[in-house]
């Protein structure tokens, strides 16, 4: 097969499919009035979605083994200590990131 | 124009991470062999991250279609739950209503679920700013690491924390924002449970449908305590 239209469908196929994906829901609920189950679930699945989000961000942490996920604990204590603290998205997100990148070099 | 100065301000955060991981990206695909105009309409098109990393040794294997679809189903399947909550939103937008839905990352989703619009906003076009300007971000990290690569040889090692750095800040503003705290349990839970079940590579769907699933079982718990019923 032809190297560039291998790659063009390549990119399409995945293009495709992860459009397809992003539009599901639309497709599923989009043109007649939301169930009032999707509307609550409209409302609390943000949070939920946030918090696994952010385990799933954490799962390469290995806490058998050196450093035993230190760096990833105490950028993320740092973070939500901040931003309790100060409720200020940029000196969170700086702080935490910076930590973290210190931190997996000098640990 | 006010309009754009407040997307900006609430993208800096991913402008970091799009540019970096995106240029990481780029630094991969020329890397591989290809092409700065394959890295840039890969960007441009897919706008996906985690799948556009995997895809690049997978065309270098000369992966079938078929396989290259599948993984795109499973590593990017998370998505069919962001739009749930954007539906009506997203209706009222028009002409943007088709771009909103197919730019909805991990990142513009949690910006969009976060974002707190001041009152002069014209909010449709402050959402479709985010959008664009996360997508650009994105395209444009892509195409100066394939361009630029060898050039910026930085020890950047660690940089991909600012995203989850962001999603915890997120986490943290919706846990003040929510009096019921139970989506947050039932998804920490079912998280960790599959991540021990399944393991690492598998257990983002699973607990996704689980968390969905059980969250429509509360719902009579959550709606007395955020009052947020209709009736």
């Amino acid at each position: 097969m032809n190297n560039s239209i291998y790659l063009i469908a390549v990119i399409a196929v995945i293009s495709i499919v992860t459009w397809a994906l992003r539009a599901f829901p639309f497709l599923l609920f989009g043109s007649r009035p939301l169930p009032k189950t999707i509307q609550y679930l409209g409302k609390v699945l943000p949070p939920a979605i946030m918090t696994i989000l952010v385990i799933y961000c954490l799962r390469d942490t290995n806490i058998g083994q050196f450093p035993y996920g230190v760096p990833e604990l105490v950028a993320c204590t740092l973070i939500v200590i901040l931003q309790t603290l100060r409720k200020n998205m940029y000196l969170s997100i700086i702080a935490g990131t910076a930590c973290y990148m210190i931190l997996i070099r000098v640990v | 124009m006010k309009e754009f100065r407040f997307a900006v301000k609430n993208t800096i955060p991913i402008f970091f991470t799009y540019l970096f991981i995106g240029s990481a990206f780029g630094i991969l695909v020329t890397d591989a062999g290809y092409s700065v105009l394959l890295a840039t309409a890969s960007s441009f098109f897919i706008f996906a991250g985690s799948m556009q990393l995997v895809m690049v040794p997978m065309m270098t294997s000369g992966a079938s279609l078929l396989s290259l679809a599948f993984m795109a189903f499973f590593i990017n399947a998370r998505h069919i739950f962001y739009g749930i909550g954007f539906i009506e939103k997203f209706r009222r937008m028009g002409w943007r209503y088709p771009y909103m839905i197919l730019t909805l990352t991990d990142e513009t989703y949690s910006i969009l679920c976060s974002v707190q619009y001041e009152a002069d906003l014209d909010e449709d076009r402050a959402a479709f700013l985010i959008a664009m300007l996360d997508h650009f971000y994105w395209v444009f990290g892509s195409f100066i690491g394939a361009c630029a690569g060898r050039f910026l040889q930085f020890d950047m090692r660690g940089i991909e924390f600012s995203a989850t750095a962001f999603f915890l800040v997120v986490v943290v503003n919706q846990w003040q924002q929510y009096r019921s705290k139970l989506p947050f349990f039932t998804a920490t839970v079912c998280a960790l449970g599959f991540y021990l079940l399944l393991g690492k590579e598998y257990f983002l769907i699973p607990t996704m449908i689980t968390c969905l699933a059980a969250l429509i079982l509360l719902r009579r718990p959550i709606e007395t305590r955020e009052s947020i019923r209709n009736e």
